[in-house]
């Protein structure tokens, strides 16, 4: 199966109210080539999760600040005063997660786990909204899984059934967003014809993706 | 102000080991690197997904695809290797990292930090913070004495949002080194030039002095 299809063939997958995860951490590794052609669809009404607000006047920061979001669930916003002015006239609920509770909640969404049990967040304000047990005297909050209805992550190389490669620290959320949602749209600067990517090398299956789009190379 | 922040990060830099796994933050613990002494092999672990963190990257070497945590060009050491973000956190909160060295806007004498909001001012997001002042088996806080106004940053106890309760082992900053024990906080330097009194008086804390107080 050729998963590889044009901007314009996604139209169909972008509705209002939709929870959308999108991979990356603050400049690397976003596909800057779906987003800014999302921020056209004029959709309304987001959930987005994502690691970090990225910068304002650049690329994922950029389709924050302009995206029509009520809601964010993050790690980190500091980086982009756009986000936080939203935040604080309560045009965006933001929910800060610490970013290693937010991946593992992802994870259990793609791997089929209730939760974990984290002592990360333990005496602060972290906890609230979260069950706290204790195990063995010491205690934990139970993260509990994080899905969406889309994925939007970024890979250095695809083939056509869909198998992934990444590179260097681009990787980031991506291949744990790739498990999470309910339909994966993965773009890659470089699409080859199958059986040209090394069976050992490939990161994320191809079971995993729904469809490919290759980088705008101006936007990389 | 550099001779305060060269100040802080070369103490630290001191607490490092060979062989060690650290995690520098943002600001004054980014420095403590060049205060490593050459014959001391370390390995730099960034929360962004790669253990071997190098210099950064000069202009017209840098790679899109290696950043640091503040998502500045970077380089990798030969022997570093890049994961994703779930492997990393893994890494810390698996007790892998030797030390994390972290800023913060207070601490206090129980080993409280908090360093990622301000409410009603400033909210960043914790980004990794919680997760390394939990997970790694030292923190080591880099911070400045006193705030601009000159209120002391070393208090009784945090009335920030904390970033973790009871995780500090060791402060450093220009004026002292304080080590957290279950006794309370322990003042074990103090800078060159700057008197007992003056330490004491700088710090809201309550410090007991120790026994074997040395000068940095």
């Amino acid at each position: 199966m050729n998963k590889v299809v044009e901007l314009n063939d996604l139209d169909g997958l972008f509705k209002d109210d939709l929870t959308i995860m999108i991979g990356g951490f603050l400049n690397c590794g976003t596909a800057e080539t779906i987003l800014n052609y999302v921020n056209q669809l004029g959709i309304k009404n987001l959930t987005i999760i994502v690691n970090d607000a990225g910068f304002n006047q650049k690329s994922k920061g950029s389709f924050l600040a302009n995206a029509d979001i009520d809601k964010m669930i993050i790690s980190h916003i500091g980086t982009n005063p756009d986000i936080g002015k939203k935040m604080n006239s309560g045009e965006i609920e933001v929910e800060l997660v610490p970013q290693g509770n937010l991946i593992e909640q992802i994870r259990c969404e793609g791997a089929g786990l209730g939760g974990v049990l984290t002592p990360i967040g333990i005496g602060t304000q972290a906890e609230e909204g979260n069950k706290v047990m204790e195990v063995d005297g010491k205690k934990y909050i139970l993260a509990t899984p994080l899905g969406a209805d889309i994925a939007i992550i970024k890979a250095w190389q695809a083939d056509e059934s869909g198998n992934l490669i990444y590179r260097y620290s681009a990787r980031n959320f991506n291949p744990i967003m790739a498990m999470a949602a309910d339909t994966v749209i993965a773009e890659a600067e470089e699409v080859v014809k199958n059986g040209e990517l090394e069976n050992n090398n490939i990161e994320t299956s191809n079971i995993f993706v729904d469809y490919i789009i290759e980088s705008d190379k101006e936007l990389l | 102000m550099s001779e305060v922040k060269s100040k802080i990060a070369s103490r630290i830099a001191e607490e490092v080991a060979d062989g060690d796994v650290l995690n520098l933050g943002i600001g004054i613990p980014t420095l403590v690197c060049d205060y490593i002494p050459d014959d001391i092999e370390v390995n730099i672990h960034s929360e962004n997904g790669l253990i071997g963190l190098d210099r950064e990257a000069e202009e017209g070497f840098e790679d899109k695809d290696i950043i640091n945590a503040s998502g500045r060009h970077a380089t990798i050491k030969k022997t570093g290797s890049f994961f994703d973000t779930a492997m990393s956190f893994n890494i810390i909160r698996g007790g892998h990292l030797d030390m994390t060295v972290l800023g913060a806007l207070q601490v206090d004498q129980k080993g409280n930090i908090a360093n990622w909001m301000i409410p009603g001012k400033l909210v960043p997001g914790m980004g990794g913070a919680m997760d390394l002042t939990v997970g790694a088996k030292r923190v080591v806080c880099a911070i400045t004495h006193q705030t601009k106004k000159g209120a002391s940053k070393i208090k009784k106890e945090c009335n920030l949002p904390l970033t973790a309760a009871g995780e500090v082992d060791l402060i450093v900053t220009e004026l002292a080194v304080m080590e957290v024990d279950e006794k309370g906080l322990i003042l074990k330097e103090i800078a060159e030039g700057v008197t007992l009194e003056e330490v004491i008086d700088k710090t809201e804390a309550d410090l007991i002095i120790s026994d074997d107080l040395k000068e940095f």
